[in-house]
């Protein structure tokens, strides 16, 4: 064999191994539950092989699947909204500190590395009945008795905020340490005020960041059922939820397949107006 | 140089503590109820006490729990840091026709969501006759670090120079004496950030491991949420000290480590 032909063979030889558990655990079953989704569970529990879209239907058109996807979005939203407010500051003050920028990273990077069902519990220790909240206000005398704080959406918004703020945080102080500093200073020496400056200069230039960081926060809030079931009510399923209920307690395959794959397609067309509009390099940086 | 006024300065950097505050926090009171000597997992604090540890080691099933994640994670690190590195040497030493869209390919199980690869990854094996076993589990694990892996250590291996290669090559090494004498010892801290990063991704996991794990099997994660489903007992506080530190303290001593494996090679 020559040379070049080696030199040609190499890299696949190299990629095959995890190309092929891509494909064999990833892309055969994503084919699989598509067909799987055509399916019926029977009456006795097993799958009729036939080709019936009475699941798609029902996913599509039951009022209350409807409603928690709805409410899906909605959480998934507020959440992104919350984490830009509360991120981008954060990653702008850590990207222009004068100190030392990658402790103040780490130590913002830090709950990242904390597991995320200690995290989410965590707030069970602060808004819980006799948590942290309740106790100070009790013995300060702001209330006679304590209050049911937890179990909402609000606290499920909360949770997700809080396991979240990391991706965007990292996302958008990439985006401002990228921005050449000079360009402020320039737009400074034109005669604008440095929040102009700001404004006109570093806030556009890190609006890929945020979008970025928005779309990791929104993607990840979205396909949760984790936190609702820790932090929410036995009101505030998300989509996930319904997912797992048919999957793992209705052992109903046939419609857990229809619904993994609806919040697949729900979410892939989040991805896609992202990418049309903002294309997939900032993602890829902001993650590594 | 102030890039703003002092003033917004000051208020950018009082919101950024106010930040942290919000993040630390609630991490902050997990630790310190899990010393607490009153028997309920809660406010007041009446006193300082090891009790909820020690309660901790003699639970059965708490220790059995930390065996399969310990397992599990291990494994994990093993198999997806293999074929990262392999993946990620092609991607970054070669040049590979449609690049892009075997990038795209190798980050695919991080852009889908992770509920959706456990249902198919589910069904699928099921369909082969593979039940709900530490098996799939781990399939599952590998599949969803993967990416991680690929990120960390395409990330580490571009700062490595082909030229050491090169000159061992030109000094009449064999390319397998290369690879194990240069390439392999100067790959060694990308290799070791890898399996860390998918030790404590497949440690941390909760939304696939439900989905795969067999009944009667827990992991870490899924016993402590096992344990939220009767109530926050002082014991989950205690597990989550434990969790906080090995999944601080273990990557951080990881970073420390390869630095210095990287200092003393002085790239």
């Amino acid at each position: 064999m020559s040379v070049e032909a080696r030199e040609r063979r190499q890299p696949w030889i190299l990629l095959s191994p995890a190309l092929t558990a891509i494909t064999l655990l990833l892309f055969i079953p994503l084919v699989f539950i598509v067909v799987y989704s055509f399916w019926l569970r029977t009456a006795v529990g097993g799958v009729e092989v036939t080709f019936s879209m009475l699941n798609w239907q029902r996913a599509l058109t039951d009022p209350f699947y409807r409603y928690i996807l709805i409410a899906t979005l909605r959480i998934a939203f507020v959440t992104t909204i919350f984490c830009a407010v509360l991120g981008y500051p954060a990653a702008y003050f850590i990207a222009r500190a004068s100190g030392n920028r990658t402790l103040l990273l780490l130590l913002l990077m830090l709950p990242f590395w904390i597991s995320y069902i200690i995290r989410t519990m965590s707030w069970i220790n602060i808004l819980g009945v006799s948590g942290a909240l309740n106790t100070t206000m009790l013995s300060l005398g702001i209330v006679n008795e304590p209050i049911q704080m937890l179990y909402n959406e609000a606290t499920v918004i909360l949770g997700l905020v809080h396991f979240l703020l990391p991706f965007m945080v990292l996302n958008v102080y990439v985006s401002v340490e990228g921005i050449d500093r000079s360009l402020e200073d320039a737009a400074s020496s034109l005669g604008a005020t440095r929040f102009q400056a700001f404004r006109e200069v570093t806030l556009p230039l890190s609006l890929p960041g945020l979008a970025a960081g928005g779309l990791l926060c929104f993607v990840l809030a979205a396909g949760t059922y984790i936190t609702p079931l820790i932090l929410g009510g036995p009101r505030d399923a998300m989509f996930a939820n319904l997912v797992f209920e048919a999957i793992i307690t209705q052992l109903n395959w046939p419609m857990g397949s229809a619904l993994s794959l609806l919040l697949l397609l729900v979410l892939g067309a989040v991805v896609a107006v992202y990418n049309h509009f903002l294309g997939m390099s900032q993602l890829s940086r902001g993650l590594a | 140089m102030k890039r703003l006024l002092p003033t917004g300065w000051g208020l950018i950097r009082a919101y950024a503590i106010l930040v942290y505050l919000f993040m630390f926090l609630p991490v902050a009171v997990v630790v310190l109820l899990s010393f607490n000597a009153s028997q309920f997992g809660a406010f007041p604090m009446t006193g300082l006490s090891l009790r909820w540890f020690e309660a901790l080691w003699q639970n059965e099933a708490v220790l059995r729990a930390f065996r399969t994640s310990f397992l599990l994670g291990t494994l994990t690190a093993l198999i997806s840091t293999t074929l990262g590195v392999l993946a990620s040497l092609a991607m970054v030493r070669y040049q590979v026709p449609g690049r892009n869209l075997i990038a795209v390919i190798l980050i695919a199980p991080i852009l889908i969501p992770e509920v959706v690869l456990a249902v198919a990854l589910l069904l699928f094996l099921q369909l082969l006759g593979i039940p709900k076993s530490f098996f799939l589990l781990l399939m599952g694990h590998v599949i969803f670090t993967l990416p991680f892996v690929i990120l960390v250590v395409q990330a580490r291996l571009v700062g490595i120079k082909r030229e050491y290669e090169e000159a061992a090559l030109s000094l009449g090494a064999s390319p397998r004496q290369t690879f194990f004498a240069v390439t392999l010892p100067l790959l060694a801290p990308a290799i070791f950030a890898g399996m860390l990063f998918a030790f404590t991704i497949s440690f941390d996991d909760i939304t696939g491991t439900l989905f795969w794990k067999p009944g009667g099997v827990e992991t870490v994660p899924t016993q402590i949420f096992a344990m939220l489903r009767h109530s926050i007992s002082p014991e989950i506080n205690a597990l989550g000290t434990v969790m906080i530190v090995l999944t601080v303290g273990v990557p951080l001593l990881g970073a420390a480590i390869a630095r210095r494996m990287a200092i003393k090679r002085g790239t």
